[in-house]
């Protein structure tokens, strides 16, 4: 088996910390294992690159979604219509 | 012959949050976007059998509610409205202040801004709808809705990296459709 390494990450690490980078839920350690790999790897640097591009266009955008509890509210009412009209 | 079915059961997991976004970057309060797009889902429902199956369903909501959405309007610029914005500049003190407060702000941006916003939200949903249901859900609940990761889990019964294994597809898949439609 291959021993995992103390400093160097997997290019499919980095982009896991890299994601969970973008929802501040990257450890210290974690974000400087993912430095280092950003120092050499071109394929984890054109993933940061789009990835902070997401996030930045994303929060621009000021984008809004419903709220669960309201959505499952309008879920009732509407069944509630759908079942009315069928009656 | 209609290309496009209508199926009302599944109008609020498809379009509610397409149409929320819609509305709120028009009207900018929380609650009657809410009540505009419900009332837009009843009234779908009410004339349903309009639908000629021409254009999408997505289409024909949105029609309704920008129909919703002037009414809206209407409501709110009534004739009392507006006795009361005169009303305000009745006071000899403050006379010819509203000169001031109608010159444009060079630096007020924010219907250009608004109009952008309103597009690349647009945008987002056209990229969010290309992705399969439980990436888009657990995409918006992280990343527009801001839930914490445990709470996500909790709620749809997945491991944390389940979670980050799903998050890892969408954000491939949201970076690439908006560097194809956007950037």
């Amino acid at each position: 088996m291959k021993k995992k390494s103390f400093l160097f990450i997997s290019c499919e690490e980095a982009q896991l910390i890299c994601d969970k980078a973008q929802y501040n839920e990257a450890s210290l350690w974690e974000k400087i294992k993912l430095s280092i790999r950003l120092s050499y790897c071109k394929i984890t640097k054109t993933y940061y690159k789009n990835n902070t591009m997401l996030t930045k266009t994303i929060k621009e955008s000021k984008v809004k979604c419903l709220d669960p509890n309201c959505k499952k509210n309008m879920k009732k009412e509407l069944d509630k219509a759908i079942k009315e009209q069928v009656d | 012959m209609p290309n496009h079915q209508i199926n009302p059961n599944t109008w609020i997991d498809l379009y509610s949050d397409y149409l929320y976004n819609y509305t709120i970057t028009r009207v900018s309060d929380k609650e009657v976007a809410q009540d505009l797009v419900q009332d837009t889902f009843l009234a779908g429902l009410k004339s349903m059998k309009n639908f000629k199956g021409e254009a999408s369903e997505r289409t024909w909501l949105i029609s309704i509610l920008k129909r919703k959405i002037i009414d809206h309007y209407r409501k709110i610029n009534s004739n009392k409205g507006k006795a009361e914005v005169r009303i305000n500049y009745k006071d000899d003190e403050t006379e010819g202040d509203w000169l001031e407060e109608r010159v444009a702000d060079p630096y007020d941006k924010t219907a250009e801004d608004t109009m952008q916003n309103s597009e690349l939200g647009e945008a987002i949903y056209n990229c969010l709808d290309k992705l399969p249901k439980k990436q888009a859900e657990i995409f918006k609940m992280k990343t527009i809705q801001g839930f914490e990761t445990e709470v996500i889990c909790n709620e749809l019964n997945i491991t944390a990296s389940n979670l980050w294994v799903i998050i890892h597809r969408a954000r491939t898949a949201m970076a690439s459709c908006l560097k194809e439609n956007w950037f």
